[in-house]
């Protein structure tokens, strides 16, 4: 009877525990997907630790500024990663001394525009000293100079609904994106000089997109086309870039 | 805040029925008291799981860059602390080897901090009520008279003579172990997650004092890979003195919660 008044108890509390444990993941997943707490690539095994990563950094530092370093602590010389063989659409451009170089913005903005290299570095140029480092876990410190990427978005008018930023590289398959709190962040620009002279080609010249609070692997080079959206649905496999579909992580700040 | 209850919980043998005979378990009062307690089972096999899933992941991470350097920055171009002598997953690192490894780091990196993540909240479960019911007071924290010259010379020399274990320590811990345990729960782990997130730059933007007084970013890459080292040598000497001192009793006693023997009586009431 004792014994009896005991289970029944326990019963009582461990379902109480597992309805109140159940609907509260519930209510958290609703709240996190209504904050913008959730990668586009939270399905699947892995999903829970890319959830936990992803809504922690943007709850815990959502506005914070990635450290940047004295001119004395710039590499030198900045190591280029290995690239893809360039396309001919790439060495016409090149041989052309990227004059033709056009960055086209289109989706959820008001006005739709193409600016050419010439027209971005006409606008006020932002230069931070900022780390680039390689999800292999290799690391340089560059001088970057570019425009901040708010500059361009704020020229087209960004839509009130739009949550992404897709970019898209000249090589095939290539490209990400980027929540508004990466794509309006001060430190996100878009980068055409280094160290005091251009952007070389090894590093994604004419057009790089830097985000220094993110792994190398999200700053894309060889920028050619951004488009301003609300959902990643209709974009490759709808994972947000390429990099998930290739196995890697959309959420590169770790 | 009175925490009562929560030792109550712990030393009630809750969630530990399978250590009571079935023909006492009428008589609630009898229950035999467990070696370990159903959260210490739980935790630590959580850990062990996913200490096993951050290794391997680890180590294939390693191998696309198995280079290591102190300070901010540190790639192919740049002098080395020191290298591993392995051939790596990416074709510009130079090791010496005609041949590059598959790129296993996408997979790795998902395991790898899905896995941190699990072993954050279970070390933080374990921590809390390793206080709350005086776990760590009663079982890990050595005894000051344990700790003077002369038993702790001969706890070591007991060990260094790999002689048996006596019929107490299937009860309780030994001095060394006691501040092993400690090293490895509030030192190595502590430090093996810290120097993890003072790599992440999202991370460290947000705190940057994290990876400053470490030195730098490649140098708590280089301390994150020694603190997992240490860890590793934690394990290969934990599971050799669980071989020694009987496998089936320690890990029946880790799994079941059910000790060989009896309790020894001057161990009653929770030492």
């Amino acid at each position: 009877m004792h014994m009896n008044k005991v289970s029944r108890r326990r019963l009582i509390t461990t379902g109480i525990a597992a309805v109140a444990g159940v609907s509260g993941l519930g209510a958290a997943a609703h709240i996190a997907q209504k904050y913008g707490l959730v990668p586009p690539d939270h399905g699947g095994i892995y999903g829970l630790g890319e959830t936990l990563t992803y809504a922690s950094e943007r709850l815990l530092g959502r506005h914070s500024l990635a450290r940047e370093f004295s001119r004395s602590q710039i590499s030198k010389p900045p190591f280029p990663n290995e690239i893809e063989p360039p396309t001919d659409e790439f060495k016409r451009l090149q041989a052309g001394g990227f004059a033709d170089w056009w960055l086209s913005v289109n989706g959820m903005v008001a006005r739709p525009a193409s600016f050419s290299l010439n027209q971005l570095k006409s606008y006020p140029s932002h230069t931070q000293i900022t780390m680039l480092q390689c999800e292999e876990g290799w690391s340089y410190i560059a001088e970057w100079i570019g425009v901040p990427l708010s500059h361009v978005l704020d020229n087209v008018g960004v839509l009130p609904q739009a949550r992404y930023v897709v970019y898209f590289s000249i090589e095939p398959d290539t490209w990400d994106s980027i929540d508004m709190a990466d794509a309006f962040h001060p430190q996100t620009l878009l980068t055409y000089g280094m160290n005091g002279d251009e952007l070389p080609v090894g590093h994604g010249g004419p057009l790089r997109l830097r985000l220094p609070r993110q792994l190398g692997y999200k700053n894309v080079k060889f920028i050619t086309h951004l488009t301003v959206t609300d959902s990643l649905k209709g974009f490759g496999k709808g994972l947000g870039s390429a990099a998930p579909e290739g196995g890697y992580a959309w959420y590169a700040g770790i | 805040m009175d925490f009562g209850w929560c030792r109550t919980w712990y030393h009630s043998g809750v969630g530990d029925s399978a250590c009571i005979p079935s023909d006492l378990s009428a008589v609630p009062t009898t229950t035999v008291p467990s070696r370990h307690s159903a959260l210490v089972r739980i935790t630590h096999w959580i850990t062990s799981l996913c200490f096993l899933a951050l290794l391997v992941s680890g180590a294939a991470i390693v191998v696309s860059h198995p280079r290591f350097y102190w300070g901010e920055t540190g790639n192919d171009l740049t002098p080395t602390l020191f290298k591993l002598h392995i051939p790596a997953s990416r074709h510009l690192v130079p090791t010496g080897y005609g041949y590059v490894l598959p790129d296993e780091n996408g997979w790795s990196r998902y395991l790898h901090f899905q896995s941190a993540w699990v072993v954050v909240f279970t070390g933080l479960l374990y921590t809390i009520f390793g206080f709350l019911t005086g776990h760590f007071r009663q079982n890990l924290l050595p005894g000051g008279a344990d700790l003077s010259w002369r038993p702790l010379s001969r706890s070591i020399a007991h060990h260094l003579r790999f002689q048996p274990s006596n019929e107490a320590e299937a009860w309780s811990y030994n001095v060394l172990q006691r501040l092993a345990y400690l090293f490895v729960i509030f030192i190595l782990f502590p430090l093996v997650i810290w120097t993890g997130l003072a790599m992440s730059p999202a991370f460290v933007a947000a705190f940057p004092a994290t990876v400053n007084v470490l030195g730098g970013q490649q140098s708590a890459r280089t301390l994150h890979f020694f603190v997992a080292l240490a860890l590793v040598l934690f394990l290969l000497v934990h599971i050799g003195m669980v071989w020694f001192a009987g496998f089936r009793s320690r890990m029946r006693a880790m799994i079941t919660g059910r000790a060989a023997g009896p309790r020894p009586s001057m161990y009653r009431g929770c030492t």
